[in-house]
């Protein structure tokens, strides 16, 4: 016989405000096989833990129910609680009384009676529970890093610390990412290169850490300590272990005058090419779709300058699939296109352009060396306009979120325009001034009062040329004024948006994105480098607008994350998955379709002697998260879910409906 | 290609010009226009001003009338146009605020007749095809500037333009007839609207900048298609001697539509430097 006890919650105020807990507790008492019920102010303290589990032995408890709050937030509290108390885990109920009941209702007698039924509910499941246990997972220690931006780049170095191995794969030539793009960094205005080229070279010289530059990883099986991901290595056309990255192909190649992705477009480059000369690995690649070689046939120059033959124009495709325990995935972002917006020209005003292009102006290995020098003339701007809140907290045009970093960066420029063109005057349209780091406030202070930028808290409406100026038309909102500045240059804070392919990577990692594209993580608060799905984790931009610190900070903790899984040999599995009675089951496969994670498969069933005697369904235990869907299609009941048998829920739906 | 005419009330006044010429192109190519019956002021602009619902109710009595020509209806007028416009929108996605006006006007729209202002109309696939056959005068060496303001365009929303700061279907007119439309930066400013009446002064100011930003950019004449930009752009533009054309009256001289010539004498800034250049 079942013996029950029943722990009701106040959550402070939040349950009992508006339930009477003590009513509840005292009702509770009466249900079948209840021994021992009572309230207290916070069930999951110390106190309150101490109560149950005293309870458990004075009263002989084998099952508890736990009226409180959501199980998402507190069933593995009181599983541990229970364990320690020497039940089974699994032998637990919620009986949410908040988020179900107290949140959403006013203090009326309904609500205490509805508080009582969702207890008799968890009262009648948990008499029907049964002890279940977790099984073992072997966890393979290599670990993925996807993108080679500095999240990527942190990640890898981090794990490979812990004495893991990584493989980092990019999709561009080298690593680096959009800090390789940029001229100095704020706060501190260090060089962006100088401090991240060294790690560059380290995650290089590791023997821990594999580089698969231009590389994409095109398929993700398998589930956590067990990913079988297959990776596509594009052909580079040339022989990494020849190459001494000599450069003399780069300036023989007849196919110049290739926008630079690298520049973003404010450079130019051949059809072969590495994207900087600092680019780790050092080693060219042809870009296909410009080449002669492959788009006329003929050409041949890159092969016969090479001094030590790396060219090879057969070089194809390389696909594997490779095991991995953990992945983290650290993507990055793009920038918002600013050609949407005809307020600012549709993109055709050369002298309008993107802080990501001015930033290759100001940087000393961009395409003008460091001088800054427009795109329509080349002559120094004096006057320069910076316009904030491009695409971002712009439903209008953009999206309604803050890229978090234009505030800072456009500080920086201002900074970094005045130091390099003494006699310019650079003027600042913003919304708000969001500088909420370390050392941030004091770093506008030092673009407003020390570099004379004239900040304008207001919107512009309109671009346009006149002779060889642009003229801003905004407004002063401060003043209360329309100002009309003739700009030599006008610098736009476009946004950061979702990588372009963002959704699909989602697709094939299973996981989620939010409206917009950013992936989502476990939790926003408590989980912001784990993904909902075990054994993937996120840093950097691919999952918000981040800077620099906090894309670091989010890279060795998702580094922190998988080295804390590998440090175990084998993973706890969840028993509260789905199982597949294969005696009933007739291999229709609609729990196949129905799989949201791809967990379960029609397998041959064999007798003793190794003949195939039927087909029937599988459930991959790693894979199930548990989520019932097979179990509430199946046809023949041969689906079910551990800790939710029909007998579970039967036996709760008789309790309400008594 | 027939639509139903609603000619608002500026085209029997101020805006003579633009009713004579838009009557004499849509005769050339073959448009019957049907001027709707009874048809009344679009509210424009007080009524948006002041109370929503009116401002609403105003033209859907006009889209009522329209609806039972059973044709979509054509505003020449911007204001008219984006007073019609989102009306129209407003009344197609609200069956419970359409069943209110329509009890108050007295008139059954049910959404089926939908509004388009007459450069839509004139710049579709099949009138395009037309005006490209039966020009009988290119405009070859006139340079204009084609200037759309604010209302015709905008709100992107309920106009349903995806380049709305820089639209084309006037310029591509233009080219059709062989004038030459300009890259110019001040397409779909406001010239002032209703305030050249309250303030004048802030006119002027806006109107310069119109006409000294097409005249940098070698326009011969500004070509608008509103009654109220026309007003404006003539009476504001102080010692400038900017032409100012409505589309229809190029349109027209370029079909060779008879009697297009006695609105060209009484527009109020003299037009000859412009048509100098074409009829020779």
């Amino acid at each position: 016989m079942a013996r029950i006890g029943v722990f009701v919650c106040h959550c402070g105020t939040n349950i009992a405000k508006s339930v009477d807990v003590e009513r509840v507790a005292e009702a509770a008492k009466s249900f079948p096989h209840v021994k021992f019920a009572v309230d207290y102010k916070y069930m999951c303290s110390e106190p309150g833990q101490n109560i149950i589990k005293e309870a458990v032995k004075e009263h002989k408890l084998d099952r508890i129910v736990v009226a409180s709050c959501s199980p998402r937030l507190h069933e593995p509290t009181f599983q541990k609680c229970a364990e320690s108390a020497g039940l089974n885990p699994y032998m637990v109920e919620m009986a949410n009384l908040r988020e179900q009941c107290s949140w959403v209702h006013d203090k009326t007698e309904e609500t205490t009676e509805k508080a009582i039924d969702l207890v008799k509910m968890a009262v009648a499941k948990v008499a029907k529970d049964a002890p279940l246990t977790r099984g073992e997972i072997p966890v393979t220690k290599r670990a993925l890093v996807i993108g080679g931006g500095i999240a990527g780049i942190e990640a890898a170095l981090t794990i490979a610390d812990c004495g893991y191995e990584v493989v980092l794969v990019e999709r561009t030539p080298s690593i680096g990412g959009h800090m390789a793009m940029y001229d100095k960094t704020f706060p501190t205005l260090d060089c962006s290169a100088c401090i991240l080229t060294p790690k560059m070279v380290d995650c290089a010289a590791d023997p821990r850490i594999e580089l698969r530059t231009y590389s994409e990883v095109e398929k993700v099986e398998g589930f956590v300590g067990n990913f079988d991901v297959t990776i596509r290595q594009r052909a580079k056309s040339v022989d990494k272990t020849k190459c001494t990255g000599c450069g003399a192909c780069l300036e023989k190649c007849p196919s110049k005058g290739i926008p630079s992705e690298f520049d973003a477009g404010m450079g130019t480059r051949c059809s072969i090419y590495r994207p900087f000369p600092q680019a780790v690995p050092n080693v060219p690649v042809i870009d296909r779709e410009t080449c002669k070689m492959f788009k006329e046939g003929k050409c041949g120059v890159c092969s016969k300058i090479c001094p030590t033959g790396a060219i090879d124009y057969t070089q194809e495709d390389v696909v594997t699939t490779e095991k991995f325990g953990a992945i983290v995935v650290a993507t990055g972002f793009d920038l918002w296109d600013h050609k949407l917006c005809g307020e600012y020209g549709y993109g055709r005003y050369p002298d309008v352009i993107t802080s990501l292009q001015y930033e290759r102006l100001m940087n000393a290995s961009g395409p003008t060396g460091g001088k800054i020098k427009r795109p329509s003339d080349g002559k120094e701007p004096k006057n320069i306009v910076f316009i904030c809140c491009v695409g971002s907290r712009d439903a209008e045009h953009g999206f309604t979120y803050c890229s978090k970093v234009c505030c800072m960066y456009i500080a920086k420029q201002a900074i970094l325009t005045k130091d390099k063109i003494h006699d310019s005057e650079s003027h600042v349209f913003y919304m708000d001034i969001r500088s909420n780091g370390k050392g941030y406030e004091e770093f506008i202070g030092m673009a407003t009062c020390n570099c004379g930028t004239n900040y304008m808290r207001g919107r512009v409406s309109k671009l346009y040329p006149k002779g060889d100026k642009i003229v801003v038309k905004g407004n002063d909102t401060l003043i209360g004024k329309p100002v009309e500045i003739e700009a030599d240059l006008v610098v736009l804070a476009t946004g950061m948006q979702p990588v372009h392919d963002s959704v699909d990577l989602a697709r094939k990692l299973g996981v989620s994105t939010d409206k917009y594209g950013w992936l989502t993580e476990a939790h926003p608060k408590l989980k912001p480098v784990s993904m909902l799905t075990d054994g993937i984790y996120l840093a950097g931009a691919c999952r918000y607008p981040a800077d620099i610190p906090d894309t670091v900070a989010q890279a060795a903790g998702a580094a922190g994350k998988v080295a804390g899984l590998f440090a175990k040999d084998s993973i706890k599995s969840e028993p509260m998955i789905a199982y597949i009675d294969q005696n009933s089951c007739a291999a229709c496969g609609l729990c196949v379709s129905v799989c949201p994670f791809g967990a379960i498969e029609i397998e041959d069933v064999k007798d003793k002697r190794g003949n195939v005697i039927k087909q029937a369904a599988r459930v991959n235990e790693g894979v199930c998260k548990g989520c019932g869907t097979c179990a509430a299609s199946c046809r023949s009941l041969s689906a079910r879910l551990r800790g939710f048998e029909g007998s579970q829920i039967l036996n709760e739906i008789e309790a309400l409906a008594e | 290609m027939k639509y139903a005419y609603y000619p608002g009330c500026s085209l029997e006044s101020t805006g003579k010009e633009y009713d004579i010429s838009v009557r004499a192109a849509a005769e050339s190519l073959g448009l019957e226009l049907v001027e709707l019956e009874d048809w009344n002021c679009c509210g424009a602009t007080s009524a948006h001003s002041l109370d929503n619902h009116l401002a609403l109710t105003l033209p859907a009595r006009n889209l009522g009338i329209a609806e039972k020509t059973g044709l979509d209806v054509t505003a020449p007028c911007a204001a008219c146009y984006n007073r019609m416009k989102t009306a129209e929108k407003a009344l197609k996605g609200d069956p419970k605020l359409r069943a209110e006006i329509n009890k108050e006007t007295g008139k059954d729209y049910e959404g089926n007749a939908a509004v388009y202002s007459l450069l839509e109309v004139f710049a579709g696939d099949e009138m395009k095809k037309r005006i490209a056959e039966r020009v009988t005068l290119k405009l070859e060496g006139l340079k204009v500037a084609c200037y759309y303001g604010c209302l015709l365009t905008r709100p992107a929303k309920v106009t349903g333009y995806d380049r709305y700061e820089d639209p084309q279907n006037m310029d591509e007119i233009m080219s059709l007839i062989g004038a030459e439309p300009v890259d110019w930066y001040f397409k779909t400013e406001c010239c002032g609207a209703s305030f050249g009446v309250a303030r004048a002064s802030t006119v002027e100011r806006l109107t310069a900048k119109i006409i000294e930003d097409a005249r940098a950019n070698g326009a011969d004449c500004v070509v608008t298609a509103c009654p109220l930009c026309m007003t404006n752009l003539e009476m504001r533009q102080g010692e400038l001697n900017m032409p100012i054309f409505y589309f229809t009256e190029l349109l027209a001289l370029a079909l060779g539509s008879e009697g297009i010539q006695k609105c060209f004498a009484s527009h109020l800034v003299d037009v000859n430097s412009a048509l100098d250049k074409v009829m020779r």
